[in-house]
This record gives structure tokens, C-alpha cells and sequence, in this order.
């Protein structure tokens, strides 16, 4: 197989007309859910249900039902926010950052990654809420003119947090429904349905496709994806202060910021291939989503990857180097301790299996990145459980140390949000065109003048 | 009714030709028409001459004001109204504010510049168009690109349109009339009791969400604790009470026991410590009628507010107590007397003789000669 890199893989293949790409994207929406379509819901919602059942007994019992407890107070509430606010990123550097960097590849997985992101931060939204104990007054986190004459603590990471990531789901929302808009016109212009037709124009708010208006939009879209490109680095840099801005070694660490968005894009990218992988066989988006794109991922990933795993070698240079025996206590307690098997599952799982992509044939080899990606999804959980639990599990004071095992709960809990994640992106496949219909149009065969004409008057 | 003319459209095949439109439709003097396609076409801008897109400052302006916001009310709350030392931090702990300033920034100018594209710019929400349900439209939807010519060009004339149209390629030409407008009528039964219904549901949620929900477990805001709280019954102790007496032969801070306890008078003279200050009748007076008047009176006349319900107390202005030494009406605050009960537990011995300075203060305003009058209006001036 002979693959010339020097010329850009074409955004489309098999030459098809606009048309074709417009009824290849809609037909999802035009017919009825199939039973391959039910049995994946059922799956999933069940998961969710578990999940469901799990927060519901916490709401009634409390927290004491998790297993986190002194000495380690932040357990798998924490692991799970951040790894699901990771996998959200990945839909805004898709949208955003590639959009900024002209990547014509990006407009075939755009849509999906950005869908993608919402449900991943709706997802990791719930932990930190329900972390609280009692969620019903999470109001308090706000700052708001109150009896008691208090206010927030704008100093505090935690609250900082608060502020990214629902400036973050707010702004990716947006985003992702302003992409939406000309595709509702063009939904509400081809159905026959009458609800759907109402529906589709309530959502497309009366767009006509006229220029006038493409003019403002296309400017509005370069403006949000400017913002949304800086939003997405500060999000992830703002959820590793909580950890970096505080004194306890394993967390105390200016390596931090980038090495968190290395790994939510890593991570993020990881859970888009899985997914995608899935999504353009069944939804027969091969010529949309094709081989060449799922490369470039591959690509993202080894690259994020290796980021990762500088990371982790920087971490023990530097608690070397520090010459600070506790600081180099707790990395070799990593690497070795009673966590030993987490620490090196997250190595295994990031670092050495993204290695397989160094060659082409398996880097466009869909089962095996199939495999690849679920690793890496598994090693970057592990990433997050390794620095939360094993940095605080044996800190300074050895009379304190203690092991944490998570309970039923907790894991009824992590289940529940894969349930949730997933029964989002499911519905959302049979709700909304998972392809940008307006961008993928603008960027097929002749979907753009030839200038030859008209003497060069551009 | 007569049909109003919204404009005259037209279709195209390739964006090659819409581009040779568009360019065909300007140079023939339009300023009133607009070019649809199903997704933005590179070098329109150029071809239609339109100016560059000023939705930029309306992001620039409102980016600005989230900054603006951020670090006012970060200031006010962390600096102002309640500072409070923070990890050795200043009140107004600029590094530390940046993020949240950075977040606020980037929420209000995207939220600013999508609200304000569609409204402003492009005035939507808008499903009443004359363009909406048009052949036209479900072409430009799909697959083809068009072009219209609207009426309220001052240039407008429907046959030369049409011909201007045809003559640059264009096919499907058609007109396009403003929809029948349906009268809306405010009073139609079905709209009012859609109101009727809206208001008995939004009133009796909010009634519900008020009055019972935030009564009801989980939800009402840890008041339910597992402690004792101090007037309530409990089971825990032996005589019920949640609020603990004394621990035999101990002292409770600032209350040194009265050394003539029991007794009917003092039988040394003791001496009032204080000096009656502006201050220290402040404090006599609040606590007199905190703890003396509900049966004295507010002024000491034995006008008790208690109405009989329990033996009247007498007037704290008789011969027989003004006569009294500061002593003697100390005695009878701390040590009770036949049914007063005593006050020691309560009140301070600070605020004990401020309460007598301040039955003095009472004693000489009712029974206050000229000559104290005119003592006092001389003071005063
Ligand atoms: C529960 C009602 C009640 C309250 C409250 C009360 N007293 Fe009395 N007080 C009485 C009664 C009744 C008498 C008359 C006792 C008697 O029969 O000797 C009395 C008598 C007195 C006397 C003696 C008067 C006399 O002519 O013998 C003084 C002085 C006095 N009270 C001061 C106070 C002061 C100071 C306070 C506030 C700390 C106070 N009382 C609060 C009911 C009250």
C-alpha cells in the first residue's frame, strides 16, 4: 500500500454529488430506529438505570456510601470528572482548533466530536455536584448576594473550576448549535413529516441559506472557534490546579497544565476513534468518514500519547532532581507501592500500545485501533485514579496511611456515567444529522467556483 | 386581498454560475436582492461587494464588559464587602483572579456575538418569511443556488427583473408573494384557557417549591441534624432536657457567686463600682427593658405589661426605693425578692449595676425639681 502524504487526502471519497451527501446524512433521521438501534439504547440505558439507582441511594445515605474516606478524601468522583472532562476535549480541538488550522479532514467528524464533547461534560458536570454531598445546595457554589453576607472564594481552584467548566459547556453548546442551524434549515426543508417540519423550523429560527447572512455566520463561527480553541487549553489547565495548587507531593507540580491537555486530548481523541469507528460503519458514512481521517486521529493519538509518557518520565526526573526524599517517596510508592498494578496498567495502556501506530498498515488497521483506543481509554482513567488516590493515600504522616478500595457504589456510579455518555451519544445519532450536512457540502467536488473564468478578477 | 410582491427569484446549477449572477445582478444597479446557497461559497463576498462583517465589535465591546465584570466583582466581594486573608494572598489577589476573568471574558462575548448575529443581524427568530415553503427555498436547501431580487429595490420593475434574471443564466424564475396574514385574536377561548392553565401551574409550583418542598427530606438546607438543639425535648438524659444545668461547684465565667445570697439586705454596704457613663446607661437601659420592664414598666412605674396575670409589681419611683442605696437595689436584681425571681443567671454584674444606674436616671427624671430642669437645659446649650 503506497499512501502519498505530500497530497491532501480529499475530505470526500467516491466523488458524490451534493445530494447524495445530503440524503447519505439524513437518512439516519428519516428512518425508524432499527433493532440493532434499540439493543444498543437498552444497553446503555441500563447502564445509565444502574448508575441512576446508585446516585439516588447517595442522595438518600450520603457520601458515606462511596469509599472514600481519610486519608483519601478524593476517590473516584474526582477520577471520573476528570477523566470525562479529558474525553470532552477532543470534540473542541476537532471543531476548533483544527477549523482554525484550515483542516479540511475535520468537517466529516466535527459534528460528532462536538456532540461528543456536550455529553462528556454534561457527564463529568455530575461528579463534582454530587461530590458536594448534598447537591440540592450546589446554588452555594455560586456567588450570589446571600443571608449568611458570604461570598465564593474567587482565590480557590475548585472554584475556578466551576467557572471554566460551565463557561466551557455553555460555549460548547453554542458552538455546536450554531453549526446546527443551516442543517435544521435544510432538515426542515427536505422532510414531509408536519411535526418534524415544525419542529426543524422552531430550531432552524427561520435561516433562508442566504448570503448575507452566510457572511455574519462564517464570521461568528471564525470568532467562536478562536475562543473556544484558548477555552478548551484553560479548562483542562484550571481542573489540574486543583491538584497542582495544592502543597501535597504526586500534585504539586508546574508540569501539570500541559500534561492534562496532552492527556484530555489523548484520551479524547481515543474515545472519538471508538466511537467513530462504530458510527461510520453502521450509519454507512464510510465515504464521509473515511480511512485517511481515522489515520490522522491515529496520528494525534500516538503523538498526545508520547506527550503523556514524557510526562510521566518528567514527574520522576523532577522528584529526583528536587532532592526532596518526600517527593521521591511518593513516585516510587507509585511505580511501586501497594498501587503498583494501577500505575503500570495507565504506562502499558499510554504509553507503549500507541506505539503500534508508528507503523501505517496498523495505523489504518480498524480492528486493531479499535483495540488501541480502548486502551488508551482504560490507561487514561488509570491515569487519573493513579494521581488522585496513590498521591494521597500515604502522604506525609505514615500513622495516616491507609488504601483505598472503592465500593459497590462507586462503581454502580462509573458504570452509570458510561451509561449516561453513551445513551446521549446513541439518541443523539437518531436525532441530529452527525455529519455537518452545510460543511460537508461546501467542501465536496466542485462544491466551490473554479475562478478560472472569470480572468482572475479574485 | 390583494397579493404583495416580496420579489422575483431564480435558480442556478453550478457556484461558478451563481458567482457570474450575483456579480451580473450587482453590476445592473441592484442594491435590494440576495444570493442563497446551501453552504457558504468562497469569493460571494467579493462578487456581491459586501462590506466586512462588523459582528467583531459587538465581541470585542461585550468581551470587554465580561472582563470588566469579572474583576469588578471579584474586587468587590474578596476586597470590599468581605475581605478575608487567604493563603497569605492580598485582598485583591490579581493572579489568582485570572481565570475566572478569563472565563467570564470568552462566556459574554460568545454568548454576546451569537445572540446578537441572530437578532440584530440577522433578526431572527423569523419562520414567517415569504421565502419559507417556496420551491425556491427547498432548492437552495438542498442542492442549487439562487438568486433574489426583491420589490423595495428602487429599481425594482417585475418584467425587467425577470429578464435581467434569465438573461444571466438563471432558470425556475418565479415571483414571490408576502403569506395571508392570519389575524391573531387575543380573546380566543383556547388561548385563555391556555393562560388560566399556565398561571394555576406556575403559581401552584411555586406555591408547592416554597411552601412543602423545601420542608420535605432532603431538601431542607441541614435542618434536620443529628443534635440537640437547645429548647427541645430529649431522650438522652434522664430529666429531658436538651440545655444542661451547672456542673455542681463550678463557676460560669464572669458570674463570681453574690456573697450575701439569701440574706433579706446586705449586711455590709456595697459600693457600685461604676461610673454612670453615656455608655453604661446605654447598656442599663437596653437590658432594663430586656429584663425589668415586662413587669416594672418601660419607665419603672409598676405598670406592668403582664396585665395581672401575675402579682403587680410595685413602682420602682416610691419614697421607700429612691431611698434606697445603689447597694440595697442591686441586692434585689441578683437575689430576687418574695415572688421576683432572681437575675443572677441572666445578667451580668457589669450590666447589673448599669440597669441600677439607669433606675436612678429613671428615678430622677419623674420626680426632677426646676432646678434640675434648668440645670439641665443649661448643660444642653
Ligand atoms: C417577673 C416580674 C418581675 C420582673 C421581670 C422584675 N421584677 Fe422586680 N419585682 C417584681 C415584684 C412582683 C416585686 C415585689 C416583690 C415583693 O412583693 O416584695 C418586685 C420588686 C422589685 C424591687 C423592690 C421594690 C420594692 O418596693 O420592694 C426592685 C428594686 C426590683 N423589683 C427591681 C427589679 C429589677 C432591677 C428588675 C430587672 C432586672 C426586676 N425587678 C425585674 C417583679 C418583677
Amino acid at each position: 500500500m503506497k499512501i502519498d502524504y505530500s497530497i491532501e487526502a480529499p475530505a470526500i471519497e467516491g466523488r458524490l454529488s451534493i445530494a447524495q451527501i445530503e440524503a447519505l446524512i439524513a437518512k439516519p433521521l428519516d428512518s425508524k430506529p432499527d433493532k440493532k438501534f434499540l439493543l444498543a439504547l437498552s444497553v446503555s440505558g441500563s447502564a445509565l438505570a444502574l448508575g441512576a439507582i446508585c446516585v439516588l441511594m447517595t442522595f438518600y445515605f450520603g457520601i458515606g456510601l462511596w469509599g472514600n474516606n481519610q486519608p483519601v478524601g478524593w476517590g473516584f468522583d474526582i477520577v471520573n470528572f476528570v477523566f470525562w472532562v479529558g474525553i470532552g476535549h477532543a470534540g473542541t480541538l476537532i471543531s476548533a482548533i483544527l477549523f482554525l488550522l484550515r483542516q479540511k479532514w475535520r468537517t466529516g467528524i466535527a459534528r460528532f466530536a462536538e456532540a461528543m464533547t456536550i455529553f462528556a461534560v454534561m457527564t463529568a458536570g455530575l461528579f463534582p455536584a454530587l461530590h458536594t454531598g448534598r447537591p440540592w445546595l450546589d446554588g452555594y457554589l455560586l456567588p450570589y448576594p446571600n443571608q449568611h453576607g458570604l461570598w465564593v472564594n474567587f482565590t480557590s481552584p475548585l472554584l475556578w473550576d466551576v467557572f471554566a467548566v460551565s463557561t466551557y459547556f455553555t460555549v460548547s453548546l453554542v458552538f455546536w448549535y450554531v453549526g446546527l442551524i443551516p442543517d435544521f434549515a435544510s432538515l426542515r426543508d427536505r422532510t414531509t413529516s408536519k411535526l418534524k417540519k415544525t419542529i426543524y423550523s422552531i430550531f432552524s429560527l427561520g435561516w433562508r441559506h442566504s448570503h448575507r447572512n452566510w457572511q455574519h455566520y462564517e464570521k461568528a463561527y471564525m470568532l467562536l472557534a478562536g475562543f473556544a480553541t484558548p477555552l478548551v487549553l484553560s479548562v483542562h489547565t484550571i481542573v489540574s490546579f486543583d491538584f497542582a495548587v495544592s502543597i501535597m507531593p504526586g500534585w504539586h507540580a508546574t508540569i501539570f497544565p500541559p500534561y492534562f491537555v496532552a492527556g484530555a486530548i489523548f484520551s479524547g481523541f481515543a474515545m472519538v476513534v471508538t466511537v467513530l469507528i462504530f458510527v461510520r460503519k453502521i450509519f454507512d458514512l464510510e465515504h464521509i468518514i473515511t480511512v485517511n481521517h481515522l489515520e490522522k486521529m491515529n496520528k494525534v493519538i500516538l503523538a498526545t500519547g508520547m506527550m503523556v509518557g514524557y510526562a510521566y518520565a518528567m514527574e520522576f526526573f523532577i522528584a529526583w532532581y528536587s532532592g526532596n526524599p518526600i517527593e521521591q517517596f511518593v513516585f516510587i510508592n507509585r511505580a511501586f507501592g501497594p498501587y503498583y498494578w494501577a500505575y503500570w496498567i495507565m504506562v502499558s495502556c499510554n504509553v507503549l500500545f500507541p506505539q503500534l501506530f508508528w507503523v501505517r498498515k496498523f495505523r489504518r488497521n480498524i480492528p486493531l485501533m479499535f483495540v488501541v483506543s480502548i486502551f488508551v481509554n482504560i490507561g487514561m482513567w488509570f491515569e487519573r485514579f493513579v494521581i488522585t488516590v496513590t498521591s494521597l493515600h500515604r502522604d506525609f504522616l505514615p500513622s495516616s496511611w491507609g488504601y483505598y478500595t472503592p465500593t459497590l457504589y462507586d462503581i454502580g456510579i462509573l458504570i452509570g456515567s458510561f451509561g449516561l455518555f453513551f445513551t446521549l451519544v446513541i439518541l443523539f445519532t437518531k436525532a441530529l444529522p452527525v455529519v455537518s450536512i452545510a460543511e460537508i457540502k461546501a467542501v465536496a467536488d466542485g462544491a466551490q467556483p473554479t475562478h478560472h473564468e472569470e480572468g482572475g478578477s479574485h | 386581498m390583494e397579493k404583495k410582491l416580496f420579489g422575483v427569484t431564480a435558480l442556478f446549477n453550478t457556484p461558478d454560475e451563481i458567482i457570474k449572477a450575483a456579480k451580473g445582478v450587482r453590476e445592473s444597479g441592484y442594491v435590494k436582492y440576495d444570493v442563497f446557497t446551501p453552504y457558504p461559497i468562497h469569493g460571494m463576498d467579493d462578487a456581491m461587494k459586501l462590506k466586512p462583517s462588523k459582528l467583531g465589535y459587538l465581541t470585542l465591546g461585550f468581551g470587554l464588559t465580561g472582563t470588566f465584570i469579572a474583576l469588578f466583582s471579584m474586587w468587590f466581594t474578596m476586597a470590599m464587602d468581605y475581605p478575608m486573608i487567604i493563603g497569605g494572598k492580598p485582598f485583591f489577589a490579581l493572579p489568582a483572579f485570572i481565570p475566572v476573568t478569563f472565563e467570564l471574558t470568552v462566556l459574554l462575548a460568545t454568548l454576546a456575538t451569537v445572540i446578537g448575529m441572530l437578532t440584530f443581524f440577522f433578526y431572527f427568530p423569523n419562520n414567517s418569511h415569504p421565502l419559507h415553503d417556496t420551491t425556491f427555498m427547498k432548492a437552495v436547501s438542498h442542492d442549487r443556488y439562487g438568486v433574489c431580487i426583491e420589490s423595495i429595490d428602487p429599481k425594482f420593475d417585475i418584467t425587467k427583473a425577470k429578464t435581467a434574471l434569465s438573461g444571466l443564466g438563471g432558470y425556475d424564475i418565479q415571483e414571490i408573494y408576502y403569506p395571508e396574514k392570519s389575524d391573531i385574536r387575543l380573546f380566543d377561548p383556547k388561548f385563555i384557557v391556555f393562560l388560566i392553565v399556565v398561571a394555576a401551574v406556575t403559581s401552584g409550583a411555586i406555591y408547592f417549591a416554597l411552601n412543602k418542598l423545601v420542608y420535605m427530606q432532603p431538601f431542607t438546607w441541614m435542618q434536620h441534624q443529628q443534635k440537640l438543639s437547645a429548647q427541645a425535648e430529649t431522650k438522652f438524659f434522664a430529666d429531658k432536657f436538651s440545655m444542661r444545668p451547672k456542673v455542681e461547684g463550678t463557676v460560669a465565667r464572669g458570674y463570681i457567686p453574690y456573697e450575701f445570697k439569701g440574706l433579706a439586705a446586705p449586711t455590709t454596704e456595697i459600693v457600685n463600682p461604676t461610673f454612670p457613663s453615656e455608655k453604661n446607661l446605654a447598656l442599663g437601659k437596653k437590658k432594663f427593658l430586656t429584663f425589668c420592664s415586662p413587669c416594672h414598666g418601660n419607665y419603672g412605674d409598676g405598670d406592668s405589661r403582664l396585665r395581672g396575670q401575675f402579682p403587680n409589681p410595685p413602682s420602682l419611683h416610691s419614697a421607700k426605693v429612691r431611698g434606697w442605696n445603689d447597694g440595697n437595689l442591686y441586692h434585689v436584681l441578683v437575689n430576687g425578692q418574695n415572688v421576683m425571681p432572681s437575675y443572677e443567671s441572666q445578667i451580668l454584674p457589669e450590666e447589673r449595676w448599669a440597669i441600677v444606674n439607669y433606675i436612678r436616671v429613671l428615678q430622677k427624671a419623674k420626680n426632677a425639681t426646676l432646678e434640675d430642669i434648668q440645670a439641665v437645659r443649661k448643660e444642653g446649650k
